[in-house]
């Protein structure tokens, strides 16, 4: 993991004082609402539905033991809202439910005390008064961790395959260049007031784990004919109203130029991209209207800036490799705990099929703890398990965790020999159902409970679809299935790229779903990233769990043995799922008076 | 950085040799076209203050087209973007009517470095350190 330097620390903890002198003019009526609204983005802090919630940058996912410590003293002593608002907040969202009879499912009570991971491997609290956030930002400084542009219309945190450095399948370790870029990308005097949020995806590996393809510039490493470290560069992916998949702009980016290039694009962005409308006001519109104008105004750009400007971001080998020394294998010693478990017992087999995978170092293992279980948003840790996650770091992993941009926790220097050890401890704490990449893994934004930008609730459909869904027997029948729900077109919970998705919408002032198929991340299962296709008119929450029953069994009826639901969904075509889905709504209130 | 109030500004320079730009111009056709040619102010404009475009002119009149006289930050000017206006090129800045500067300096104060090169320093941190180790090296 990167280690702060002292102008790092200096750096983290002079922005939290930056951000506490803004907070205090505000108090005193030196800032407006408005005048603030931007500089407590760029430091994490939303106003949602009841309380502000804060976004800390878990920079590409890498946490430490001593940071896990951290966020679970904020998620026990600071996430809390005064009983007052919780019961105000409760009271609504029992209203909104009373309002929809016949209609909604049944939501499980408002949290608090837990940190949510989120898709973009931050991981956000909701309940932080914004009095107490220049406290908090002080405190998780000292941690080396901080909010820096987790909102806003800048570069926002950056995001890796969860494997660099460790995947079998590696071609280049990413993490040292989305270090590099990070820190390039802080504060950035002329990119602070883009059009709209600008988001850098890295991936080291063959295989595409990090969703490039849907993301304003997505970079996939690989080394030429002579064994050169470059990227591709894709720009203008990207989820929300109008999905669309990056294009490649340049085949092969020598490692070097990376600062450069990126500076070509955003530079372009900053001041062609669209500023009239929120909703058109990202990259991927510039360059679907623009097309090769766009590439040629960024490699004119570019040229600029490395022939008049003297590419004074060329990374140097030099930094390069201060950098890159943060990110080799860290001391390793096994835990060598006993354990009771039975190894040909089912459900450890199982843990070991779905949630293990291979290392680069012969002896080592990969393991994903699942935040996705009965009687919890998927995503969530509250702060006994987020204090228990950094032992358990410690213990078993060197001290490291991951987030996973599917809302998980990944261990990533695990030895074989102490799996069993392991699997026992993420037993006790919940967090060892076997389902990685299975149906009740899915992916949920907070929604509508939370967040003032939703249309809709989403966590009580997810909790409904995994208490539905708990007999392991059935989900592993059903094999690998990405399902991806948003309360919203802002797409927080990725439903465009999920094989089904969900999208809540408001019609009436009540809420709706928009269930889309066919989608896919990138990742070798799922085939090239692309955005599922709308089964019909919006479904009730209530009817949602049918739905996707209904496609389930169709998926059931007519599979090929060992096929998958995303291979089946291509290989019959949406028609029979359409069907099914739109045949499994729940007759109109109306026609059961007759 | 001069940092103005707007009821504070006079009329000292001549008008041929102020040159407004509007935040949506082509600067390169502005200059080829000889806009620049005896200016000595330019003035840039926020139409709010989150509309960074003239960021990005400001860098590039001063880093390509190598104008060296004041640039002007106009329109919705606040104290906390004044920082990003002074490392992207603005010489002097027309602060909103009621915007109290008093709480400008210590902006300026905050931050020890900051990672990327800007207009004043072109040079990223990694750099710097780079050519400091060499002096130290040498001496």
């Amino acid at each position: 993991m990167y280690q702060y330097t002292a102008f790092d620390q200096a750096f983290v903890r002079q922005r939290a004082e930056q951000f506490r002198d803004q907070i205090e003019r505000w108090q005193r009526g030196e800032l407006s609402e408005e005048q603030l609204l931007p500089l407590r983005l760029q430091n994490g802090w939303y106003i949602q539905r009841y309380a502000p919630m804060a976004r800390i940058a878990v920079p590409y996912g890498e946490v430490s033991s001593s940071q896990l410590r951290m966020l679970a003293r904020i998620a026990r002593e600071y996430d809390r809202p005064d009983p007052e608002l919780l019961a105000h907040a409760q009271a609504t969202q029992d209203a909104l439910q009373a309002a929809q009879p016949g209609l909604a499912l049944k939501a499980p009570p408002l949290r608090y005390g837990y940190g949510h991971f989120t898709t973009r491997t931050n991981c956000q609290f909701n309940w932080i008064p914004l009095v107490k956030a220049p406290e908090v930002m002080a405190l998780l400084a000292s941690v080396h961790m901080h909010g820096i542009q987790t909102s806003g219309n800048d570069i926002r945190n950056i995001t890796c395959d969860a494997w660099e450095g460790i995947a079998e399948d590696g071609i280049v370790d990413c993490r040292p260049f989305a270090e590099i870029t990070r820190q390039w990308s802080s504060l950035h005097p002329e990119f602070s007031y883009l059009p709209r949020k600008f988001k850098i995806a890295f991936n080291g590996a063959e295989e595409d784990r990090a969703a490039i393809g849907w993301y304003d510039i997505g970079l996939q490493a690989l080394k030429d004919d002579a064994g050169a470290v470059g990227f591709r560069v894709l720009v203008g992916g990207g989820m929300g109203r109008t999905p669309l998949i990056g294009a490649v702009v340049r085949e092969f980016l020598p490692w070097d130029q990376l600062l450069n290039y990126i500076e070509a694009i955003v530079r372009v962005y900053n001041s062609y991209g669209r500023r009239d409308n929120k909703w058109k006001a990202r990259i991927k519109i510039l360059v679907k209207s623009e097309g090769q104008g766009f590439i040629d105004a960024v490699e004119k750009e570019y040229q600029a800036i490395v022939q008049q400007d003297g590419a004074p971001h060329t990374i140097t080998t030099a930094e390069f490799e201060r950098v890159a020394r943060h990110f080799v294998v860290p001391p390793l010693a096994p835990a060598n705990r006993p354990s009771q478990v039975d190894p040909q017992g089912q459900l450890y087999q199982r843990w070991l099929r779905q949630n293990v995978r291979g290392h680069k170092l012969a002896g080592m293992k990969t393991v994903t703890l699942s935040f996705k279980r009965v009687g919890f948003n998927p995503g969530d840790a509250d702060g006994d398990t987020l204090q228990a996650l950094a032992q358990l770091a410690e213990d078993f992993s060197a001290g490291e965790a991951r987030l996973t941009h599917e809302q998980n926790l990944l261990l990533p220097w695990v030895f074989a020999s102490d799996l069993p050890a392991l699997y026992e401890a993420a037993r006790k704490l919940g967090l060892a159902q076997p389902n990685i990449g299975l149906l009740t893994d899915m992916i949920s934004c907070p929604g509508g409970d939370f967040c003032s930008l939703a249309n809709a609730r989403s966590l009580h459909i997810a909790a409904a679809l995994t208490e539905r869904y708990q007999d392991l027997d059935e989900v592993f029948d059903l094999g690998p299935i990405d399902i991806h729900m948003s309360g919203c077109i802002n797409s927080c919970g990725h439903h465009h790229s999920g094989h089904i998705g969900i999208l809540g919408v408001d019609k009436d002032g009540k809420e709706w779903y928009q269930i889309t198929l066919g989608g896919a991340d990138g990742s070798r299962l799922s085939g090239p990233a692309i955005g599922g296709k709308v089964v019909g008119p919006s479904f009730s929450a209530a009817e949602v769990p049918d739905v996707i029953e209904a496609l389930l069994d169709t998926f059931r009826a007519l599979r090929q043995p060992g096929e998958l639901f995303i291979d089946a969904l291509r290989r019959v075509g949406h028609d029979p799922f359409k069907q099914a889905a739109n045949g499994a709504r729940h007759p109109k209130p109306e026609a059961l008076l007759i | 950085m001069n940092i103005l109030a707007s009821d504070a500004i006079g009329n000292d320079l001549p008008e041929g040799q102020i040159l407004p730009i509007a935040n949506d111009a082509e600067l390169a056709d502005l200059v080829a076209s000889g806009a620049l040619a005896g200016v000595q102010r330019v003035e840039l404009h926020f139409p709010k203050f989150t509309d960074g475009r003239a960021y990005t002119q400001a860098v590039l009149l001063r880093r390509r087209y190598k104008f060296a006289g004041d640039i002007r930050a106009t329109g919705d000017v606040l104290i906390d973007q004044l920082v990003h206006m002074q490392r992207s090129g603005f010489s002097s800045a027309v602060l909103v009517p009621g915007v109290d500067a008093s709480a400008a300096q210590r902006q300026f104060d905050r931050f020890a470095g900051f990672y990327q090169g800007d207009v004043l320093e072109p040079r990223p941190l990694f750099a710097r350190l780079a050519q400091a180790d060499a002096v130290l090296e040498l001496a």
